[in-house]
């Protein structure tokens, strides 16, 4: 036993007190669906956690449905005030069961512990109490007097950060008046059904949260339904180009959060200890499965070995295994599908040429895993330095002057997020300025605040989330209320076949 | 014996320059009785991408001007505008059939629309951005920035004049570079105002205009991948929805066609719509 081996500290799954099967939550109880049901495994041991319900046609119009009439009948009459107090019971109550939500989110998602017990769920928390208080503030928003809210809300989240996600839609969302219908991924279901509890223990009014398990076919008609009045979609580009294409020609309001391949620039006159740690939470903070991991490492030629020496050794320390073990530092891949593109990817890295170092650690045997890797001699045509990877892999590029950095950082049809490592503040202001990205770290990596607007440029998506501006999401300003709009819209045949 | 007139010969304006379209195609512009008055230059598929090529080498330096300059630059056209006021009220007289007074009434709403929107320029940032008190030792602001390349279809309704600035000049106020396809019928007096604009200070290539057919033209913006952004503002009656699924593609930024009196009225949102928050975080020393 060396300094760096620890005794197992797993976080007992005791405090779980899970249902062997789980049914949709609609209009305030949990339903069969009508689709054949599937398993939610954890991705660390591939044993399965429970059956999920799957949601049809008939389903999603039912919850449709259900969101609708809360809207009419319940959500859209009541005070700001009291929906804000309701969105304050739910964050209350997140803290309350906090630990046994970080456990089941750990057991689901197959990310370590102490990062759903120190960041996901406090975040969740968080976030519900934000937008709580704007619930009765909405004047002040920046659209004017009598912002109006939109009506039903369709939502789909990705699986990286389950119930951070679900926070981030449906926070935003109630408080501005709407109602949802919130579709989690399908290999991470179990938080959001454990949240439609929690709507349940706050009492709130049933419809206004509505939660339907499901794949991709599931999304695909929540989000194309007709009594839709917005979608936010959080995930890949490819899928958020297909939901722009059909909400084309309808007014439902969109808002989309893709892909990123975020540069984090570190110049030679980084305070390296600390750029070290923040590379390292750049891109393996949750396994890499992070839109806005920090994935490209621009590094300034003067200081790249000293840096690529450091990392390898850092990674070197890094705990890969069990999630729910509070010393594990480095959990699972989320599915075998990731996990298997992830490979795919850093393969083809090797056959482009580029260097390959992977940590030395110990791979369990079942479940999904992937030693955090690092590719140096890595050029801007390689596809690991186009491509989002969404794992544990760092492509390192070098650079000369800002100006190069710059260039290089901007050099991708992405523009999420980006970092900055220098000392020198005047320096970097003016990189800030001119990188393309919705979130600009310097000095600091993956931070993430409810107060604080994030979402990308470009092919990133639109809209913000967090923030004033993320509330903006789910309301209509007062001004364009009266927009005169064309008659209805021609549907032309391509928009047919795009459907 | 009465002076015989020299007429002009209205061309595209792409890049700071007037070049004819690069097809050789031109269109007749007529009154409203169909009187024939000039031939319009009738742009092509390349003097589209032309000029996108032009606007997106104009970002960078019109999205780095100081808001002050960018305004006062704005500020000048009004001046230039209403120094040549008769030009313009005879103009649109001529082609839209309006009488000499809603003419002169519209060329002023266009000149009082260009102040008004100049003087956004330094303050709509201030209006749209904000600190974050977020929780931890965090510096950490956001602001709008332009979106970078916009595409807009101009109202193809009465007003051309009008029409035209009130989808530009938002656009351009918040520093993005713009290509715009005039209205159709009447295109003289977005002509004249690239006129107006070649012997302002406005650099070359933000503003791009292009004359001819929108639902030729129009495609090839919405799915050019240089573009981010896209105006439907007077594409009412081309197949919009057409346009906006080839827009998804690059995942551009839509406005929706507007039609009547209001459209495209003066408003801050049609400044933000063509922005985009970045979040800047910087740590702060625990002292």
């Amino acid at each position: 036993m060396n300094f760096l081996d620890y005794a197992p500290a797993p976080e007992s799954k005791a405090i779980l007190n899970l249902r062997n099967d789980y049914g949709l939550f609609i209009d305030g109880e949990f339903v069969d669906g009508t689709g054949t049901p599937f398993a939610s495994i954890s991705p660390a041991t591939e044993q399965q956690i429970a059956m999920i319900s799957n949601a049809g046609a008939a389903d999603v119009d039912k919850a449709v449905a259900a969101a609708r009439r809360a809207y009419d009948t319940t959500w859209s009459r009541l005070s700001g005030s009291d929906r804000g107090k309701y969105l304050f019971r739910i964050a209350r109550l997140v803290q309350e069961r906090a630990r046994e939500l970080a456990v089941a989110e750990s057991l689901d998602n197959g990310k370590p512990i102490k990062e759903t017990r120190d960041v996901d769920i406090p975040l969740v928390a968080a976030w519900f109490f934000y937008y709580a208080g704007w619930a009765d503030k909405l004047e002040h928003a920046g659209l004017g007097p009598n912002p109006a809210s939109l009506g039903v809300a369709a939502q789909v989240i990705p699986w990286n950060f389950p119930l951070l996600m679900l926070a981030w839609k449906i926070a935003p969302a109630l408080a501005a008046g709407n109602t949802v219908v919130l579709k989690p991924a399908e290999t991470t279901p179990l938080t959001a059904l454990l949240f439609a509890e929690i709507c349940q223990q706050a009492d709130l009014p049933p419809g206004v949260v509505n939660i339907i398990t499901g794949a991709g076919d599931t999304g695909d008609l929540l989000v194309k339904h007709a009594d839709v009045n917005k979608v936010a979609f959080t995930g890949s580009t490819a899928v958020g180009r297909a939901i722009a294409r059909s909400v084309a020609g309808t007014d439902k309001k969109l808002t989309l959060e893709l892909g990123g391949k975020g540069a984090n620039i570190v110049f030679d006159d980084a305070p390296i200890d600390q750029a070290i740690e923040g590379i390292v939470n750049g891109v393996f903070f949750n396994q890499g499965q992070v839109c806005c991991a920090g994935s490209r490492l621009l590094v300034q030629e003067s200081v790249h070995d000293d840096v690529v020496d450091r990392l390898k050794q850092r990674l070197s320390t890094l705990r890969l295994g069990d999630p729910l073990d509070k010393n594990t530092d480095i959990g699972a891949i989320n599915s075998a599908a990731q996990l298997k593109r992830i490979s795919a990817l850093s393969d083809i890295g090797e056959q482009e040429g580029a260097e390959r170092w992977s940590a030395d650690c110990a791979i369990p045997e079942n479940g999904f895993w992937f030693a955090p890797t690092i590719f140096t001699n890595v050029s801007t045509s390689h596809r690991i330095a186009r491509d989002e990877i969404f794992g544990p892999v760092l492509s390192v590029l070098t650079f000369r002057t800002p100006a190069e950095a710059i260039a290089k950082a901007n050099n991708t049809p992405y523009g999420l997020s980006a970092g900055i490592w220098s000392d020198k503040g005047s320096r970097i202001l003016a990189v800030a300025d001119k990188l393309r990205a919705g979130v600009v770290w310097a000095n600091t990596f993956n931070r993430f605040d409810p107060a604080s607007p994030f979402g990308g440029y470009k092919e990133s998506g639109f809209g913000r989330e967090g923030g004033r501006q993320g509330l903006a999401a789910y309301l209509a300003p007062a001004s364009t209320k009266a927009d005169a709009r064309t008659d209805t819209p021609k549907i032309s045949a391509r928009k047919k076949a795009a459907q | 014996m009465t002076r015989l007139a020299v007429p002009k010969t209205y061309k595209l304006y792409i890049g700071g320059k007037f070049p004819r379209s690069e097809s050789g195609r031109v269109y007749p512009v007529t009154t409203k009785q169909g009187d024939f008055l000039a031939n319009a230059a009738k742009a092509s598929r390349k003097d589209a991408r032309h000029a996108v090529l032009a606007a997106r080498a104009a970002v960078s330096g019109w999205a780095g001007t100081t808001a002050y300059n960018r305004a006062q630059v704005l500020y000048r056209i009004a001046e230039l505008l209403e120094g040549r006021r008769a030009q313009f009220i005879d103009e649109i007289t001529a082609s839209e059939g309006s009488s000499p007074q809603a003419a002169a009434a519209q060329v002023d709403e266009a000149i009082d629309r260009w102040v008004w929107y100049a003087g956004w320029a330094d303050k709509y940032v201030q209006v749209a951005g904000n600190a974050n008190p977020v929780s931890g030792p965090f510096f950490n602001l956001s602001v709008p920035e332009p979106t970078g390349v916009v595409a807009i279809v101009a109202p193809q309704a009465g007003g051309s004049l009008l029409g035209l600035v009130s989808a530009v000049a938002p656009a351009l106020v918040a520093g993005n570079t713009v290509v715009v396809i005039a209205n159709e019928a009447m295109p003289l007096s977005a002509i004249s105002l690239s006129e107006v604009l070649a012997t302002s200070d406005v650099p070359g290539g933000v503003l791009n205009v292009l004359t001819g057919s929108p639902a030729e033209i129009a495609p090839w913006l919405a799915s050019h991948a240089d573009v981010n952004a896209l105006d439907l503002v007077g594409a009412g009656a081309l197949d919009w929805v057409d346009l906006q699924i080839q827009a998804a593609e690059t995942l551009k930024r839509v406005l929706p066609p507007e039609n009547g009196p209001d459209a495209a009225a003066p408003s801050l949102h049609r400044i933000t719509a063509f922005t985009e928050t970045k979040t800047v975080w910087h740590t702060k020393a625990l002292i």
